[in-house]
């Protein structure tokens, strides 16, 4: 029984609860409903929820925890002769579980039969011949034992699931049942599932908070791996970053971060001021027509995707700089800058600034600028003494929100920028950013646990905690601000 | 008798299609204070915000007719509405001190007017306007406080010595007193009975009994219409028209 239908079954079963259950609690007050102690609905809410929930649950453990489980006892039955020379126990298990798959793609199309399947062995037939019929290529001819692991595996897996559908329809029925019984009266039937339902709130928001914690844990654990095979000092303080495939690398992080904050600091120096005219404009001069129209076409900037940008950067803005600034100039001729990145980041960053400064100058209140009218100040003084102070801090949250924008981004920067690492002051240069490098770091040959790769993880954790620091403090000083006028 | 500082001919005001204010003629003397009364949406807040073209801030609102200060017509094109703002000062509703120092809200319309040359000077005009406002002894051990941190009293009689550092002429008041507490109320009354000294004061309340109090002359607007106009002890004691009279004992409003 698939998955799918299983979990149709459950639900029409806690369905059917609801119903019941409905039926059930008016009965026992021959319908009188105001002697029930909740509105019918919740003794309904209440079976359906312990039917369901606690079936489903078991449903998702049960296929999170099976493979692992399967995977741990087959391993376990490869002898260690069986695996050959240059290989590695994990090659030979994808191998089983691919064998494992022909098998069920063999018996499914009809290519064998169940009798023939079991009469099957590695001597009478040529196993590798048939699960190529069936578009599975394997590398080698199946010994033995790998046959009789993925025979066992298939087993398993198909044991396994039975019993899962099993166990969860017990589940279910059980819940449903159970809950069934228990309506009386007197039960508290809505506070029963409103517990429940926070209960499953609760739950679901600590999947994300989880999450991650996840993410960090593993981006820390790899960091830490990092640092036994490649010495921290190097890492933060050399300025050289000169990655050998042969080992022997220099990891200085300080170049990448460099590209970074430069590439970073041009974005802002564009969006910045011209975020904050457009959001002073559109919120204390452009009329509501215009404003309706022109807040969500400078939006769309920001909806659209930076690879585009990206293009933008290579195709356009990159050669024009070349040719109209660099090579004039004679101070470099390369199309890829700081310069090029940092314009287009910009200008995609200028709708994060504008946007946020504009709600934010919006929130002052009407009596600040009465205040300020009624005193002969013009409607720029007003402006700049009254409404930008008072939004200063705000407007401060959102510009750091754009500068950790900035520092995560990737797309724009590999396009205009380059990948070259470099600790320069010219813009007109090519350079390169963090993020940049833990993607040509993961996406090369190296073995995985070089320290070529795993600087990767480092580079990710401290640009995680770069941009979490900025986060935090853009908060911080947002809500401050908040504070003042409720 | 005093002079005559403000004087309105047949006003009337829309806000789009909406008649606020119906050929009001009003004539508001020097050094005396003057409330606007009536229920509420009669058009008091509008007629006030007339007189210092606060008006103008809102688009859809037009004004007819003539208003002189000293004789002067102050919707005539040649009249910069910024700086008559400065010669006519406002103190509204909802203390709205700026989001900056004590010292600093006081400064802001000197600063701005160019009232003051050198700190010391600027000083001046910050402790006379606070002492002014009653506010000096409260706050001059902490001038460079947030202006937003005092209590609500506080705040409005801060508002008010903002006002008077401009060096204003007439003093609008609209409901100065309605957010506060009844301490606070009566020390806003007497404050406005200093003020004027020196000032013609105009107070919009919607408080009989505050009108009584501090004021020389009422208006009592009605629907748009100004009603009735004369002596205060004349309008709550002897009034003319019966709906000054309903309104006076409760029977409108
Ligand atoms: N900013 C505005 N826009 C549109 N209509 C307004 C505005 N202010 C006041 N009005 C209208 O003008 C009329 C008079 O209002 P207002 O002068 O505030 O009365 P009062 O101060 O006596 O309570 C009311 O009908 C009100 O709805
Ligand atoms: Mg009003």
């Amino acid at each position: 029984m698939n998955v799918s239908i299983l979990s149709v079954i459950v639900l029409g079963l806690s369905v059917l609860g609801f119903f019941l259950a409905r039926r059930r609690a008016l009965s026992k007050v021959n319908g009188k409903a105001y002697k029930l102690h909740s509105r019918p609905i919740y003794y309904g809410q209440v079976v359906f929820l312990f039917t369901a929930v606690p079936a489903l649950l078991v449903l998702a453990l049960w296929l999170f925890i099976q493979p692992i489980a399967i995977e741990r006892q087959v391993s376990a039955e490869i002898p260690a002769s069986a695996i050959p020379k240059g290989s590695t126990p994990q090659l030979v298990m994808s191998d089983v579980r691919r064998i494992a798959g022909g098998i069920d793609a063999m018996l499914h199309a009809g290519n064998i039969t169940k009798a023939e399947f079991n009469d099957m062995s590695v001597d009478t037939t040529s196993i590798r011949s048939q699960l190529a019929s069936v578009g599975i290529a394997l590398g080698a001819d199946v010994t033995p034992a790998v046959f009789e692991a993925a025979k066992s595996y298939r087993n398993m897996k198909n044991v396994g699931h039975t019993a899962m559908a099993a166990v969860v329809l017990v589940v279910a029925l059980a819940g449903l049942l159970l809950s069934l019984a228990r309506i009386t009266p007197a039960q508290r039937a809505r506070n029963i599932a409103e517990h429940f339902i926070l209960a499953l709130l609760i739950g679901a928001s600590l999947v994300a908070i989880l999450t991650t914690l996840g993410i960090v844990l593993s981006l820390l654990f790899e960091t830490i791996h990092f640092f036994r095979i490649y010495p921290a000092r190097d890492f933060f303080l050399s300025l050289t970053w000169n990655p050998q495939f042969r080992g022997g690398s220099d990891l200085g992080m300080i170049p990448l971060l460099w590209g970074t904050l430069y590439i970073s600091l041009v974005a802002l120096v564009v969006a910045v001021p011209v975020g904050m005219l457009i959001a002073i404009y559109l919120a204390e001069y452009a009329g509501k027509n215009l404003r309706s129209f022109a807040k969500p076409a400078i939006e769309v900037l920001a909806g659209i995707p930076t690879i585009v940008y990206g293009l933008f950067a290579l195709i356009t803005v990159g050669p024009f700089i070349r040719d109209w600034i660099a090579v004039p100039t004679g101070l470099g001729n390369s199309s890829s800058s700081v310069l090029t990145a940092g314009l287009v980041m910009g200008i995609m960053l200028i709708p994060f600034v504008s946007s946020l400064s504009d709600d934010i100058i919006n929130a002052v209140p009407q009596s600040l600028r009465d205040g300020s009218y009624g005193l002969g100040a013009t409607r720029s003084e007003t402006i700049k003494k009254v409404i930008l102070p008072a939004a200063l801090p705000g407007v401060v949250g959102a510009i750091l929100l754009a500068a950790s924008r900035a520092i995560g981004e990737t797309m724009i920067v590999v396009m205009g920028a380059g990948a070259a690492a470099r600790l320069d002051l010219n813009p007109l240069e090519a350079m390169t950013t963090v993020t940049v490098k833990i993607v040509s770091q993961l996406t090369g040959d190296t073995e995985f646990a070089s320290p070529e790769t795993l600087v990767a993880f480092a580079l990710g954790l401290t640009l995680f905690i770069f941009t979490l620091a900025l986060n935090v403090l853009a908060l911080y000083i947002v809500r401050k601000y908040r504070e003042q006028y409720e | 008798m005093n002079d005559i500082k403000v004087s309105a001919r047949d006003v009337q005001v829309w806000y789009a299609d909406n008649h606020a204010i119906k050929d009001v003629s009003v004539e508001i003397e020097d050094k005396t204070v003057t409330a606007f009364i009536g229920p509420s949406g009669c058009g008091k807040s509008t007629f006030l915000r007339c007189i210092n073209r606060m008006n103008d801030t809102i688009d859809i609102c037009r004004v007819e007719g003539d208003i002189l200060l000293d004789g002067e017509d102050i919707y005539d094109p040649q009249v910069d509405p910024v700086q008559l703002r400065a010669k006519v000062g406002m103190v509204f509703q909802k203390p709205n001190p700026f989001p900056k120092s004590i010292y600093d809200n006081v400064a802001y319309g000197p600063r701005i007017h160019g009232l003051a040359s050198g700190r010391s000077e600027l000083d001046a005009v910050v402790e006379k306007s606070l002492r002014r406002a009653a506010l000096w002894d409260e706050v001059k051990d902490r001038l460079n406080a947030s202006g937003t941190g005092l209590s609500g009293g506080q705040q409005q009689r801060l508002c008010i010595a903002r006002a008077v550092a401009t060096e204003p002429e007439v003093l609008l008041m609209d409901e100065p007193a309605s957010a506060l507490d009844p301490i606070a109320t009566a020390q806003i009354e007497e404050l406005i009975d200093e003020l004027r000294e020196k000032f013609a004061v105009v107070i919009v309340t919607h408080s009989m009994q505050q009108a009584a109090r501090v004021s020389q002359k009422t208006a009592f607007f009605h629907l748009g219409n100004l009603v009735e106009y004369g002596e205060t002890s004349q309008i709550f004691t002897n009034p003319v028209d019966p709906r000054t009279e309903s309104y006076i004992t409760g029977r409108i409003g």
